[in-house]
């Protein structure tokens, strides 16, 4: 029957985005502009973190002449005429819900808040939003998608006030927006900076481009590499395919950043080889095996110990950022105090080899150094007294060279190489799983030391993994596993899948 | 102070006879108690009720103008053994609390209390916490109001109806001497809608009248052979005197039409999404008008026999709408049939599912295979709904959206507990952990995935009171202050120094019962000037005997790790207490936040802390999230060209709380965060102190970009 029925109106978010507060707009937007209104939601729980809906209705009093509508207290699926999600993910959690139907205009922002799910993988275990966008194309009468929380950042309104606005702009209420912004005004509370929000919201809206976070950087004007550099990336250019220039310049960077131009050269030479069982093997126009290694084996030799960490938190280019980062006001006093917990073998691995060795074999010495460094040590960098302390300690840089870590570093790489151009001649593939192995090896202290013996145990049964039915496939497969859990359950589990061969490496 | 105030709210309490009363279902019941002339109202506080617990506390001074007393109830137990002041007295009295939970915390005291009778209205209000969004264990409170026969009213989702359901409630309860619960289902609670209301009424006989006049009654007390004779009176006159009440009063509802072999009887809470169900269908307007008939019963027990005979006696089939399980309506209904030999069919359970809320969907697929099966004629031709993407079609999109568990807030004191509890696991090995209700709980979600069992509010201890044996590990018991005070002090705590017990129990001492909105309790430190505060839990359970107690402050992971270490090991037996004190952070932002923007805005020295994280050294490896998940630690693209794994990253939610920065120490994470104080109207001291420092170190760091720039890339791609 073609009888006067209510406008539907879901909004879904997340416990503390403020639903609740666009939401009371909503109805009392609609009570200014003449509709009955009602409206529920199930807070509980999901205030805490949780995904929730809050559902209006709205019923105009023209159409009711006297007569009290009777309204539902949750969304019907395919009978929401607008659906408003606060985060992406709750777009796609309503399209699920099926609030999203032929009739719906869909107002989303397009930006993320990770779940918890997402949040604790040992490497990215972020859901890709392309199929939620496909969905909610598909689903949906009109689908207006913005960052919004992009743009309540700008305006300093709540996220609510830029969907209010948005809504208002979608056109999907015959409500005008004057009367939105009275809504807000009514409110009282940071109405300035929540109608600044609107007002982006609208725009949004209208046009549906997506928000501007930051305006698009100024070209600089062209600057030329210093001589030392030059002569470095003259080399890359003659013994390097052109298509794997871009990545190598990249591994450059890191290396002389990380040491000097005699090391960005080390890494040069380290790359030829691969580079040349490459051309040989590989398909010959992509590279791929050098591409892998030559961003891994610059991960590799920039490994992080206490003099890069020093040296990285020292820097201007740091302070910049961790006071864009903190959002400071310009000339606005940032005092900083790093979190750092150097331990017997951090402090080992920037002294000479033999020192070293020395110190971890006896235990009283061990147990004196210690003792001398106490446990976790909050440091004020913007101080002097912090910032020297950084500061010095990155300039033993010369001395790297010559550290107990960077010995031992230098071997594992070459091992590494060699295995790589050695399987790159009868198992590309593998070559490239080989390579990518280094992923493995990330980070400091416990970190470092897990990731170094899951690395450990996988490649000491190489042999064993080339004698599997697909050995690239199975490599990948074990490093996956490596990444799943800290525990290395799943590694492990994995391990003992592999197919038993005589004479394998133990 | 309440997570939410009511402030603006409690002044509608006011308005008079005509006016319009706009708000939340559970804020129309509060006015509608003071319409009813309520001398007392008490409760315990819990999803869906809070607010009407809350909006009282607000409201002491309308309270007092209206002689009406108000008691924040230590339990729900507490409560209902309230109610006992309605027993001799013409008092009415009402309570409320978060069922079923509440109920069976209450259960004794309202036996006793439907047993006894009463003499002025006693009103239970249940906030049916059932369905979405719910908490608790799936059940239904119906089945307290058969056991203890008290009458159970489940009114229309609407405001007049729900305010409505009050003032007869009373009226219902006198007439039949019966203590009344009233059911509001969670979304009911939450409705926002208007009525239009009435006076305020201040109780004719008020508690001081029943104090300085008491009268006794030995009738009413529950001993031999009163007892007995109240069984009898339950069923020889109370029971009579409600049916006709309710009868002559017409509280339950005949609507819609009345011709046609099939109708619809349906609880008054599910009425609106049946209407929308049928209004989908093309069977009823907007406003309700159907020509199928529906006998929609706004008291759900006891059942009027008279009414259910005359409604079915002229159907060949009745649907009977009746959420949740067991289908005791469906019994009912078919032995009150049977018993008459009426053969109208009773279809229930049979096309609607037998657990689970009644949804939109559900209502609208149940209520066309009845009538597919008995009114084929009227779904013939129904409008289908608009098309929706269809399941295969989303596959995808079901593996892409990811779960939202509930978690700890920004800041969050406990938050501090679990990650050190996860840290000292891996020195002394597993352990069991018995948890408690409270947001405590959310430690058995990701990412911490603590917990064994929870057995109730304030039972944490008394949950692991089995494991009081020989054995090479200790047991971990979890309690929230909340819950302590509920009643774990006994049950808990006082259990385990009876039975001398060894093991562990933490408690959360955040200053609040947090969980349910942050109202104070008794260890609260919290100046409130109606309720004593103040009260240390320490020296509550000193008190109760035990010897080894330590209070930490949750944020100094560091000492958490070691006094919990301490206790897992000491060779010290007995009882094992840690209370472990850190204020909810939701209360305190709520409280400091405006203070300290005025504080800025008046130009005082004013330091924010809060945290970061230094992308070109955080792994991108997340173990500082994996015993964290506070939400402002999240991930950003990795800036590094080299790098794929996001890094982690602190937003401009963080509070500074500094938990992140104690787990990089005591777990030994990476080098990457930072704590940065952002000074906010500094001294000319800061100044000074800022512009040498900037001065020199700017100066050295110009030298080394000079340095690096020799090695300069320029713009090489």
């Amino acid at each position: 029957m073609t009888e006067a029925r209510a406008i539907k109106i879901a909004v879904t978010a997340m416990g503390g985005q403020g639903g609740g507060v666009l939401a009371s707009w909503i109805v009392k937007l609609g009570e200014r502009a003449g509709y009955i209104v009602q409206s529920t939601s199930v807070p509980g729980v999901a205030q805490r973190t949780g995904a929730t809906v809050y559902y209006v209705e709205l019923f105009a009093e023209a159409a009711a002449n006297g007569r009290m509508p009777v309204m539902a207290l949750m969304p019907a699926s395919g009978d929401v005429d607008i659906v408003i999600a606060a985060e992406f993910m709750e777009a796609g959690r309503a399209i699920l819900r099926g609030f999203v139907s032929e009739q719906t205009t869909l107002i989303a922002s397009s930006h993320r808040e990770y779940a918890i799910s997402e949040k604790i993988g040992l490497g990215d275990a972020r859901q890709g939003v392309d199929d939620v966008r496909d969905a909610a194309q598909k689903a949906a009468n009109r689908f207006i998608e913005a960052d919004m929380a992009a743009a309540a950042e700008a305006s300093g309104a709540v996220i609510s006030a830029v969907l209010f606005g948005a809504l208002a702009g979608s056109g999907a209420l015959t409500i005008s927006r004057e009367v939105f912004e009275e809504t807000i005004k009514s409110g009282g509370r940071a109405v300035e900076a929540n109608l600044r929000g609107f007002a982006i919201g609208f725009d949004l809206a209208t046009s549906n481009t997506k928000a501007t976070a930051k305006p698009a950087a100024a070209s600089v004007p062209k600057n030329q590499p210093s001589h030392a550099i030059s002569l470095l990336l003259d080399r890359m250019r003659e013994e390097l395919p052109p298509e794997t220039h871009a990545i190598v310049c990249e591994g450059l960077k890191r290396c002389v950043d990380f040491q000097d131009v005699k090391y960005g050269d080390e890494y040069l030479s380290r790359l030829a080889p691969i580079a040349e069982a490459d051309k040989q093997y590989g398909d010959g126009q992509n590279f791929r095996l050098t591409k892998l290694a030559a961003k891994h084996l610059a991960l590799f030799m920039a490994y992080e110990d206490a003099i890069r960490v020093a040296d990285l938190k020292t820097r201007r280019s740091r302070f910049d950022r961790f006071r864009e980062d903190v959002r400071a006001e310009p000339n606005q006093i940032v005092v900083v105090h790093e979190y750092l917990h150097p331990r017997v073998e951090e402090i080992c691995d920037i002294l000479p080899a033999g020192l070293a060795k020395g110190i971890l074999k006896g235990k009283t010495r061990k147990r004196v150094l210690k003792a001398i460094l106490g446990g976790g040590k909050r440091v004020p960098t913007t101080k002097l007294r912090g910032f020297l302390q950084l500061w010095f300690l990155s300039k033993l840089r010369f001395m790297r060279r010559r550290s107990f870590r960077f010995r031992i570093e230098q071997t594992r790489i070459q091992q590494w190489v060699d295995l790589i151009t050695e399987f790159a001649s009868q198992d590309y593939k593998l070559a490239c799983e080989i390579a990518a192995m280094q992923r493995l090896l990330k980070g400091y202290g416990d970190t470092h030391a897990r990731g170094l013996a899951n690395y450990n145990r996988i490649m000491a049964r190489i042999e064993e993994i080339v004698r599997q039915p697909n050995p690239a496939a199975t490599l990948s497969a074990l490093r996956d596993a490596a990444l799943k859990d800290e525990e290395g359950a799943e590694l492990v589990s994995a391990m003992d899948q592999l197919q038993p061969a005589q004479d394998a490496a133990e | 102070m309440a997570e939410r105030s009511f402030a603006k709210e409690v002044e509608d309490l006011r308005i008079g006879a005509g006016e319009t009363f706009r708000g939340e279902g559970i804020l129309a019941v509060t006015k509608a108690l003071l319409q009813s002339g309520v001398s007392y109202v008490g409760g315990y506080q819990g999803a869906p009720i809070s607010h009407l617990m809350d909006v009282l506390s607000d409201a002491h001074d309308i309270l007092g103008e209206l002689n009406v007393h108000f008691e924040a109830s230590a339990s729900e137990a507490a409560a209902a053994a309230m109610l006992a002041a309605s027993v001799n007295y013409p008092l009415r009295g009402a309570v409320t609390w978060k069922s079923t939970v509440g109920t069976n915390v209450a259960s004794d005291a309202l036996s006793q209390l439907a047993s006894s009778g009463v003499k002025g209205g006693a009103l239970v209000i249940v906030g049916e916490d059932y369905g979405e969004g719910s908490s608790i264990m799936q059940e239904r409170t119906h089945a307290f109001a058969m056991k203890s026969q008290m009458w159970l009213l489940d009114p229309r989702p609407n405001l007049p109806s729900i305010v409505s359901a009050v003032e007869r409630g009373f009226e219902l309860s006198e007439a039949s001497n019966t203590p009344v619960f009233l059911e509001l289902r969670i979304r009911a609670c939450h409705v926002y809608g208007a009525f239009e209301a009435k006076e305020n009424v201040s109780p004719s006989f008020t508690l001081a009248d029943a104090m300085e006049n008491p009268t006794r009654d030995y009738g009413r007390i529950v001993l031999p052979p009163s007892n007995f004779s109240h069984e009898i009176e339950k069923i020889e006159n109370r029971w009579p005197a409600a049916i006709e009440f309710i009868k002559k009063h017409k509280l339950n509802e005949f609507l819609g039409g009345h011709k046609g072999k099939a109708g619809i009887i349906v609880q008054g809470g599910m009425y609106n999404t049946l209407i929308r169900a049928l209004e989908l269908l093309g069977l009823a307007n907007a406003f309700g008008e159907t020509d199928i008939p529906i006998y929609c019963l706004n008291v759900t027990y006891p059942l009027i026999d008279d009414e259910v005979k005359g409604f079915c006696l002229d159907k060949k089939a009745v649907l009977l709408i009746e959420e949740g399980q067991p289908e005791y309506l469906e019994q009912a209904v078919n032995s009150i049939l049977r018993g008459s030999d009426i053969q109208t069919k009773i279809i229930g359970k049979t096309v609607f599912p037998r657990a689970g809320e009644y949804t939109a969907d559900v209502m609208r697929d149940g209520v066309t295979a009845f009538l597919e099966q008995h009114a084929p004629k009227l779904v013939r031709g129904a409008p289908s709904k608009a098309p929706v993407l269809l399941a295969e079609r989303m596959a995808s999109v079901f593996e892409t959206v990811p779960q939202r568990p509930a978690g700890f807030c920004t800041g969050c004191p406990e938050r501090p507990v679990f990650s050190a509890m996860k840290q000292v696991q891996k020195d002394v090995g597993d352990f069991h952990v018995s948890c408690d209700i409270g947001c405590h709980l959310f430690s058995i979600l990701p990412p911490f995935d603590i917990g064994n069992t929870t057995m109730g509010y304030g039972l944490g201890w008394s949950g692991a009171s089995a494991f009081n044996a020989e054995a090479k590990q200790r047991t971990v018991s979890m309690m929230g202050d909340g819950g302590f005070w509920h009643n774990g002090l006994t049950s808990g705590v006082g259990n385990a120094v009876f039975n001398k017990n060894d093991n562990v129990l933490i408690i959360i001492d955040n200053g609040y019962a947090a969980a349910t909105g942050g109202q104070d309790i008794l260890s609260s430190r919290s100046a409130n000037k109606t309720k004593a505060t103040n009260n240390p839990i320490a020296r509550a359970v000193r008190g109760m005997g035990v010897e080894w107690i330590k209070e930490v402050h949750t944020y100094n992971i560091g000492e958490m790790k070691s006094v919990l270490k301490d206790a897992m090991t000491t060779k010290e037996k007995g009882p094992k207490v840690i209370v472990a004190q850190g204020e909810c952070m939701l209360n305190r932002e709520r409280r400091e936040k405006p203070v300290r923007h005025k504080a800025i805005a008046d130009g005082k020295r004013i330091i924010r802390t809060r945290f970061g994280v230094d992308p070109d050294t955080c792994t991108g490896d997340h173990a500082c999230i994996r015993i964290s998940g506070c939400p402002s630690l999240t991930l950003r693209d990795n800036p590094d060209p080299l790098k794929d794994d996001p890094v982690a990253y602190v937003n401009n939610d963080c509070v500074g709380c500094g938990v992140c920065g104690e787990n990089a120490h005591s777990a030994v994470l990476c080098p990457s965060f930072y704590q940065a104080d952002i000074i906010f109207n500094p001294s000319w001291w800061d100044k000074l102190k800022a512009n040498v420092r900037s001065g020199i170190i700017g100066a050295l760091q110009k030298m080394d970009y000079k340095i690096r720039q020799r090695v300069s890339f320029g713009d090489a791609r």
